[in-house]
């Protein structure tokens, strides 16, 4: 589904990612993790098409296509969602307004023709109940005065609407207590399925106690210098970034 | 990033879609401005002496008074023997049936959007069309003179309904008042007139759709409302003009009086030629709008302002009477080259007064886009009550928004409130709604719409979705 091959990024001269390959198959959950300034919020927003970013080289391929060929909406459009780590507010614009535009722009992509009011609340009734949210939430603005908890509990039901097939979600944990963070994992569960498939960026294990990873990936220094199963998530978290520092340091340096 | 920046700065160019011109043949006045060109007008309009007497006194005092320059906006002086002052599409004037209107007329208003058949088939809104100096046609006349409303182009008020007329006019807003008001004391050609009588609450909106069409020419309508003692009245004004290199200048004049207990709602979508993306031509609008209120009375005052090169407009509300109210919506929209001074001034006099000030304004490309506002609390009004609120939206780095609120209180147990903010449509915005499949054009709708949306509200229904769309397209392009 999604393929980097030697992906090199930075921005405004600096590089930051040095050279990534990453696999991704329909069904899989991969995690990345590491340390601040490893380069995670860099690969999600790359991935996503923020332009602050230049790509300096390499390749990614997402379901046949040059991801970095395409407009941020375009890759929306195709099936790739980024969970942000800080949802943004837009004032006066309530969710449901906001949703409907969205899902309607992507149809109108894949050629399909706009949602009617009744089917369109009909999906949003399903998925709020998915996400366990008040719908008195759903007309207020977008993200405003929302609680962390609130605005990644949006994030999730923005995704289980659009229904992409790579949901990249990008420390998503971030800032959440332990009962928000099992909210937003249990819903991301509940969208999992064989066809589509999740890249969870985080820093630290304990998302991933609920959202199973099949691989974990440590990002250092703009390259993912380890990759494994869940234990890996678990062996990071006993003993720190620092192990693996020590462990792969010479040639992270070089 | 500074490709970035630079895209924005090249995409703020929007197009004018109502700027065609219209094949009409025009009856006009000789350039320039003398006594021999109001009594032409007087003339042309079939006037009594009374209105011609009052004319002339105002072109008088005009002769003594010299331009505002307090105003944060900038233009080459008006030359005012330049200017064509009368205007007339050469045809029949009054029209009883929609019919006889001018073919061109008529495709003019279907390039509006406003196929005034339409309109008085499906909407129920009664229109009155103002095309360069004159009143084109009023629908739903009859219907609504069953219940007693006038609802007629000035100049029939002013033969059919003298007395009203003779002590109304002026009574608001004086000829003298202010430059602007006294140039169009002077030269008004025409406008609409309503009347809403004792109790009566008009059963549909009234609307006037102005239109300047004629080139060197300036256009000054006079609208003049009454809403009798308990009457309600919703109304809603509309502008365009073709796309001209030149500057034409506009100088309205609305007078609103809402006696004991009644309710004026007044609603304006300007959206007048705003001039091209490197500032030349537009509309130069010098608007004197003002309302008074007898006790608990209420006007509101709602304006969508996206057109016009220079748009100096302060409506205001006099509250006269005890526990009477006056709002005032605004979202003033400024891209390009346009420039924007306006806001409001509420005169609390009578006691336990209410007022509400609203203003949004909306600043991209190299343009100003200024709120003036003045809160006036007299020593006798006790309990007086205002609440301000102005925020600003910028789009770019090369426009400025800015607020000149003026608080005047002589009465100590007033309320006044002021709060304001200023923002920016952040890249971070745009990238969120790009993330979640909008582009960049709806995304910059959906962020303007929603900063606007409390005076969007307020418009009548049938507007505000056009409203919206107006909103959308003036600021098409903004942000890159």
């Amino acid at each position: 589904m999604l393929r980097i091959e030697n992906l090199q990024a930075g921005i405004e001269g600096k590089q930051i990612l040095k050279g990534i390959n990453l696999d991704i198959k329909p069904g899989e959950v991969h995690a990345i993790m590491g340390p601040n300034g490893s380069g995670k919020s860099t690969l999600a927003s790359v991935l996503a098409g923020r332009q602050d970013y230049t790509v300096t080289g390499g390749s990614v391929t997402f379901e046949g296509k040059d991801l970095l060929d395409l407009s941020p909406e375009a890759r929306a459009a195709e099936g790739v969602f980024l969970g942000f780590q800080y949802p943004v507010e837009i004032p006066g614009l309530s969710t449901t307004n906001f949703v409907k535009t969205a899902v309607n722009e992507v149809r109108k992509y894949r050629g399909q023709e706009p949602l009617d009011a009744v089917s369109f609340l009909k999906m949003m009734k399903e998925k709020m109940a998915l996400m366990e949210m008040d719908q008195v939430m759903l007309s207020r603005s977008l993200n405003e005065g929302f609680s962390g908890g609130e605005k990644k509990r949006n994030e999730i039901f923005q995704m289980a609407m659009l229904n992409p097939k790579l949901a990249i979600l990008d420390e998503t944990d971030s800032g959440l207590d332990i009962d928000a963070i099992r909210v937003v994992a249990t819903g991301v569960n509940k969208l999992r399925s064989k066809d589509n498939a999740v890249l969870a960026i985080t820093h630290y294990q304990r998302l991933l106690d609920y959202l199973v990873p099949d691989f974990v990936h440590v990002l250092w220094n703009g390259r993912i210098v380890k990759s494994g199963t869940k234990e890996l998530a678990l062996e990071l978290e006993e003993r720190g970034y620092d192990h693996i520092k020590a462990e792969i340091g010479q040639e992270v340096e070089a | 990033m500074m490709d970035e920046k630079l895209s924005i700065e090249e995409q703020v160019l929007s197009e004018y879609k109502y700027g065609f011109v219209t094949e009409i043949e025009a009856d006009e006045a000789p350039k320039g401005l003398d006594e021999s060109t109001i009594r032409f007008i007087s003339a042309k309009k079939n006037e009594p002496q009374w209105m011609l007497d009052w004319r002339l006194k105002a072109f008088a005092q005009w002769q003594k008074m010299t331009e505002p320059n307090w105003a944060n906006i900038d233009y080459p002086a008006i030359n005012y023997q330049d200017i064509i002052y009368y205007s007339a599409p050469k045809q029949k004037i009054t029209v009883d049936s929609l019919d006889d209107i001018d073919p061109e007329l008529r495709k003019t208003f279907e390039k509006l959007g406003i196929s005034l058949d339409e309109q008085k088939r499906l909407s129920g809104v009664a229109v009155d069309a103002v095309i360069d100096s004159v009143s084109i046609a009023t629908t739903f006349k009859g219907q609504l003179a069953e219940q007693g409303i006038i609802f007629c182009s000035i100049s029939e008020a002013i033969q059919d309904h003298p007395e009203l007329v003779k002590k109304y006019l002026g009574s608001v807003v004086p000829a003298t008042d202010n430059f602007f008001s006294a140039l169009n004391a002077a030269v008004f050609s025409d406008g609409s007139f309503c009347y809403i009588p004792k109790g009566v609450r008009c059963p549909m909106e009234l609307s006037t759709y102005f239109r300047i069409n004629a080139q060197g020419t300036g256009q000054f309508e006079r609208t003049l409302l009454i809403a009798d003692e308990g009457a309600y009245v919703s109304y809603l004004e509309g502008c365009t003009a073709p796309m001209r290199d030149e500057n034409q200048l506009h100088a309205a004049v609305v007078e609103l009086i809402a006696m004991d207990d009644a309710e004026i709602k007044y609603s304006t979508v300007q959206n007048w030629y705003p001039g091209d993306k490197d500032g030349k031509g537009g509309i130069y609008n010098f608007v004197t709008k003002r309302g008074i209120c007898h006790h608990r009375a209420k006007i509101s005052w709602t304006q969508v302002e996206t057109g016009s090169s220079i748009t100096w407009k302060y409506p205001s509300v006099i509250l006269k009477g005890d526990n009477s109210t006056g709002e005032f919506y605004s979202v003033a929209v400024t891209n390009n080259h346009q420039q924007a001074d306006t806001g409001t001034k509420i005169q609390h006099l009578g006691k336990n007064t209410r007022s509400r000030i609203v203003s949004k304004g909306i600043s991209a490309g190299v343009s100003q886009n200024s709120y003036r506002g003045l809160v006036h609390v007299s020593k006798k009004a006790d309990n007086a009550r205002n609440y301000s609120q102005c925020d600003s939206l910028l789009l770019g780095d090369k426009c400025g928004a800015h607020t000149f609120p003026y608080i005047e209180v002589k009465n100590n147990t007033a309320v006044v409130e002021h709060e304001a903010t200023t923002s920016k449509v952040g890249e971070d915005q745009i990238f969120y709604c790009n993330q979640r499949g909008i582009d960049t054009e709806t995304a910059v709708a959906l962020i303007i719409n929603g900063f606007a949306r409390e005076v969007m509200n307020q418009l009548p229904m049938e507007f505000a979705v056009e409203a919206q769309k107006l909103l959308a397209i003036s600021l098409e392009g903004s942000v890159g």
